[in-house]
């Protein structure tokens, strides 16, 4: 019976007269209708704009997690507090810390799971081709280090174990320092100089987002991103020795480090915890000092989703809130037009208005606050993320139903808080409405 | 001939607090197509009760009321509703055009509750406009015509659907006595073309206009004079 009456509404055109009634008394108070509507414009827009940015923060965090590798535990050389120095003599120190060729040995020979691993030892450098110099990390490492990593080699290729059994003088250089060594050329087959050491170059690693590159620079420095230029461990070893001393200028203090960064990859996703549990146990129990540090991307990985998590939750609240804030509005402006217009209300009905005729004008009237709020909201909301993206270089994702869902959401509660104000103007007496004021 | 009103032994009360007031007090009427009735009585006799209960906008508490033929005193909301749209036109003393509407769609109001295509209803709207003089001012808002004029509307308003009986309370009681008589004539030419019309009025002269008086006290039938 309902449907019977709103089909036959639209297909005399009914339905689209009531709208343009609704839009003109709405337009009649413009300012009124603005303000009502500000509530839900505001609502939307922000939930939209905070969702592109949270959304855009975790998916940065979470790509440069992915990029460490879920699979994988990575172990860090730590400089132990100062006070734990071991001094030789007054001013003589020989700082000894970090992880050891032992370790990798131990990891592997006791705790089941452990599939690859992959040491890596970093030396700071400057890195020479002819004139042009880079200020460098030389990493000493293994063939596997790309796959481990998810650090793929854009151009050329990477060392193989030939060249590690032969501690060849080969190199891949980092994106940004191939660049800047080799402006005018491409640098596969030409020879860089590091020291007194010339290094072939076989192949240039792919660039790194930006948010993993950080993530790689807390292994060593707090400097700017540094780029890495990637040798054989067994060229390093050679080359720098079995140890690496570190002399600091303008004092006597001097550091052994065997291996600054060790990555661990386990056979399962599901053994990650425990086998990182075991490693953190074992690391204990063989280094007296706190001279490593141990990160787990997979932690970190879920940390980032529960974060999120309560963050998306946090903003649904909002939103309903702010939503039903905007709805309140909407149906107490939509009370005080029922009032204003009882009397009109009176003629339409002694014209031949039906209750839900009456009910259908005043729903409209709240569908459309409600949705032209709703619709400056997304519209609002969407363009933020951008002047956000624009002005302070953040990443920000506008998922593609968030603003269908903002606007729906919102043309619902026109309905919501629009069906009591419309029902009243129904269930009022005609004769009396003709007989107010 | 089917009376086009038929009253039968009808009432009216209304709660007041504790007691009750009764508005109508057992009337009964009869009024035949093409007849032009005045309704006159002091304050508070009933008047504008009665016409509320022949426009089909209040039931009677007790009695029968035919229009047309039908009785109506069963019928829910949407079919009174119905009824007042297609086949009533009020006109009322204070005008009562919709203030955000010019003179065209306030014509068509009726007709758009009615579903009419808008082709049509502007149509009817235009010559009914025309018929009431006001073929100048359609695109006009209320708040730019005279009394006058508005009533007019009023009136052009009550004829959009073709009703078979227009009513009428007061109609010219906020008019000065030469746009009242405008008004006036206007109702002597729609009864004189078969239209049936029943007004309450305070004013002697006025009610003279008729062609019959009904007189009411204390919501009873005083007297009933056809000339
Ligand atoms: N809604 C109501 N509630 C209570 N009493 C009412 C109501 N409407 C009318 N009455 C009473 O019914 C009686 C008749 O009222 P009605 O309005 O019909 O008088 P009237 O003849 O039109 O008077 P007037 O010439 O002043 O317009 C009055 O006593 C009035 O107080
Ligand atoms: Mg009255």
């Amino acid at each position: 019976m309902k449907a019977s009456v709103l089909t036959h509404s639209i297909r005399s055109g009914k339905f689209r007269r009531a709208i343009r009634l609704g839009l003109r008394s709405l337009w009649l108070h413009r300012l009124r209708s603005l303000l009502t509507v500000l509530g839900i414009v505001f609502g939307v827009c922000s939930v939209i704009a905070m969702l592109a940015i949270g959304e855009g923060a975790s998916y940065e965090a979470q790509e440069a997690l992915k990029k460490l590798g879920s699979q994988n535990i990575i172990l860090r050389s730590v400089k132990p507090p100062e006070e734990q120095k071991v001094s030789n003599n007054q001013n003589n120190y020989v700082l000894d810390y970090g992880l050891k060729y032992e370790d990798i040995a131990r990891i592997q020979a006791t705790i089941p799971g452990v599939t690859t691993i992959v040491p890596a030892r970093v030396m700071r450098e400057y890195v020479w081709n002819i004139t042009w110099r880079v200020d460098a990390e030389v990493v000493g490492t293994v063939p596997w280090y790309p796959t481990m990593r998810n650090h793929r080699v854009a151009q050329g290729r990477f060392f193989t174990d030939t060249d590690q059994r032969f501690a060849e003088n080969v190199c891949v250089l980092g994106d940004r320092m191939a660049q800047t060594l080799f402006p005018l050329e491409s640098p596969v087959g030409k020879t860089v100089r590091v020291g007194q050491q010339y290094y072939r170059v076989i192949g240039i690693m792919e660039a790194l987002s930006t948010a993993s590159k950080d993530e790689v620079m807390q292994s060593t420095s707090t400097q700017p991103a540094v780029d890495r230029m990637f040798i054989p461990l067994e060229t390093a070893k050679r080359r720098y020795g079995e140890v690496l001393f570190k002399r600091r200028s303008g004092s006597f203090e001097q550091e052994r480090v065997a291996l600054h960064e060790v990555t661990v990859k386990v056979d399962r996703t599901e053994r990650v915890v425990p086998v990182a549990l075991a490693i953190k146990d074992l690391m204990e129990r063989n280094h007296k000092k706190k001279d490593y540090d141990v990160v787990v991307p997979l932690e970190q990985l879920k940390q980032a989703e529960r974060t999120k998590q309560i963050f998306n939750i946090v903003l649904g609240s909002i939103a309903a809130i702010s939503l039903v804030v905007g709805g309140i509005g909407i149906m107490n402006i939509m009370l005080a037009t029922v009032t204003e217009r009882t009397r009109e209300i009176g003629i339409r009905r002694a014209l031949g208005a039906k209750r839900n005729d009456i009910v259908t004008q005043f729903l409209i009237e709240a569908v459309i606050l409600s949705g032209a709020g709703g619709a400056l909201g997304v519209l609002l909301g969407i363009s933020i993320p951008f002047i956000v993206t624009a002005t302070a270089g953040m990443k920000t994702i506008v998922t593609v139903w968030s603003p269908f869902a903002a606007f729906t959401i919102s043309a619902l509660v026109g309905v919501v808080f629009g069906l009591y104000p419309a029902f009243r103007a129904a269930r009022m007496d005609p004769v009396e409405a003709l007989r107010h004021e | 001939m089917t009376p086009i009103v038929q009253l039968d032994d009808v009432r009216r009360s209304y709660q007041m607090g504790g007691e009750t007031v009764q508005a109508l007090r057992g009337l009964s009427l009869s009024i035949q197509p093409g007849e032009y009735v005045a309704i006159m009585g002091p304050s508070g006799c009933g008047k504008s009760t009665l016409l509320n209960l022949l426009g089909c906008l209040d039931r009677p508490s007790s009695g029968r009321y035919l229009l047309g033929g039908d009785d109506i005193s069963a019928l829910d909301d949407d079919s009174l509703s119905e009824i007042r749209g297609r086949r009533l036109g009020f006109i009322f003393q204070s005008y009562n055009l919709i203030q955000q509407l010019n003179v065209l769609e306030n014509i068509e109001v009726p007709l758009f509750y009615q579903g009419r295509p808008e082709a049509e209803a502007r149509e009817i709207a235009i010559q009914l406009a025309i018929r009431v003089g006001l073929e100048r001012r359609l695109d006009h808002r209320p708040f730019e015509l005279s009394g006058g004029q508005q009533q007019r509307v009023a009136i052009a308003r009550a004829l959009a659907s073709d009703p078979i009986l227009l009513l009428a309370d007061e109609a010219t009681g906020n008019l000065d006595s030469s746009s009242g008589r405008e008004i006036l004539d206007l109702f002597d030419e729609l009864n004189a073309a078969g239209k049936t019309l029943v007004m309450v009025t305070h004013d002697p002269n006025t009610g003279e206009r008729a062609k019959r008086l009904v007189r009411l006290r204390d919501g009873v039938l005083e007297s009933d004079v056809r000339k």
